[in-house]
């Protein structure tokens, strides 16, 4: 039943923002759009189905998350065959600032789960269990790669 | 340690750029409408009347909402009836929008532009069917339009039908009376059923609301 769903416009305006700065974390700029058209088209597609409780949130951050992982299955067939998010051109990243580039480029260095959960907790904002649910892992594992990945993180920038 | 947390998710935020992302918002309804994912189209109709909340589907306008009503409320009652595949869309309207203009500055006299019933129920069809026979500038009774739809209910079930009105204007119940000339009630406030009947030359300067 879909009694209590927003209309699809108010869930677009409330998440486009969230979803696309998480995509522009996962994959660059510059495959963020495709990635975001993805994202909402299923969404779209899915959305008559949805239940009403649903926690729309997660959802199609969820749904962003695989298809950051998708774009980057896609693009590593035609370079390295590997099937992990680490690996984008870093050039590519978020930080279009001088400042934020350091940072950036040591998320990118992450191995792909951590780099997926501490972007998924840090810019997605989501629960551990969600973020399980996004990388397909027990909640224990997800809290164990993003303190994992954290902890990289914090000796490469000794500022933070 | 939050301070890291902190930190990427400023930098993220700084990422995003509004013209980037309008772009991709942009991007993505135009492929949503030529995938045919999109159920209901809405978007604004300025009128003498005040703005209007006008709503279509594929089959054709199957809302029309008068300022009063809440954008939210009217929005939810479409998603829960029809589909939550709901976008704004403006353009989508411009062939009801077009009408309602010329029939607002006097240069038409009934609508062309399809109408989608399927808010409305097959009894409140058959009155606001018989409504839409009414031609312009002309008025009848809640009993006639009762008549005119084989009511044995009468005409206090056209008088909710006709209440229940999701495209006022377009289908006219404004043309529909108390017996005894007086202006019976209008969803949208006796002042604009007045305004209507006056535009179409239809009431009688004498006419009591």
């Amino acid at each position: 039943m879909s009694e209590l769903l927003p209309p699809f416009q108010h869930f677009l305006d409330t998440h486009s923002d969230e979803v696309f700065r998480l995509l522009v974390a996962l994959v660059g700029p510059d495959q963020a759009d495709d990635c975001f058209q993805e994202t909402f088209i299923a969404a779209l597609r899915a959305y008559p189905r949805l239940r009403e409780d649903s926690d729309l949130r997660a959802w199609v951050l969820t749904i962003a998350h695989r298809k950051a992982l998708d774009a980057h299955r896609a693009s590593a067939r035609r370079a390295i065959p590997v099937a992990e998010i680490s690996e984008l051109d870093r050039r590519s990243g978020p930080g279009a600032g001088e400042h934020d580039g350091r940072l950036w480029s040591a998320v990118f260095d992450l191995p792909g789960r951590q780099r997926s959960a501490v972007l998924l907790r840090c810019v997605g904002e989501l629960a551990h269990r969600d973020i399980a649910q996004a990388i397909g892992c027990s909640e224990e594992a997800a809290r164990r790669s993003l303190h994992e990945g954290l902890s990289k993180l914090r000796e490469v920038l000794p500022c933070a | 340690m939050p301070e890291l947390e902190q930190l990427l998710r400023l930098a993220a935020q700084a990422s995003v750029q509004e013209a980037r992302l309008a772009a991709a918002r942009a991007r993505l309804l135009a492929r949503a409408d030529s995938e045919g994912l999109l159920d209901v189209r809405y978007g604004s109709i300025e009128s003498p009347l005040g703005t209007l909340l006008a709503a279509a589907t594929s089959g054709g306008l199957v809302r029309l909402a008068f300022p009063e009503e809440p954008t939210d409320s009217v929005l939810e009652r479409l998603s829960s009836r029809i589909s939550p595949r709901i976008v704004e869309s403006p353009a989508a309207l411009d062939p009801w929008r077009r009408e309602l203009e010329q029939y607002f500055s006097g240069q038409r006299r009934s609508f062309q532009a399809p109408l989608d019933w399927s808010l409305i129920g097959p009894f409140a069809q058959r009155v606001l069917q018989a409504t839409c026979a009414i031609p312009y500038g002309r008025v009848l009774t809640y009993s006639e339009v009762a008549a005119k739809a084989g009511s044995p209910r009468g005409s206090r079930a056209a008088g909710n039908a006709l209440g229940s009105n999701p495209i006022p204007v377009v289908i006219p119940c404004h043309r529909v009376l108390r017996s005894g000339g007086t202006l019976g009630g209008y969803g949208g406030g006796l002042p604009r059923k007045r305004q209507l009947l006056e535009l179409e030359g239809a009431l009688p300067p004498t006419l009591e609301g």
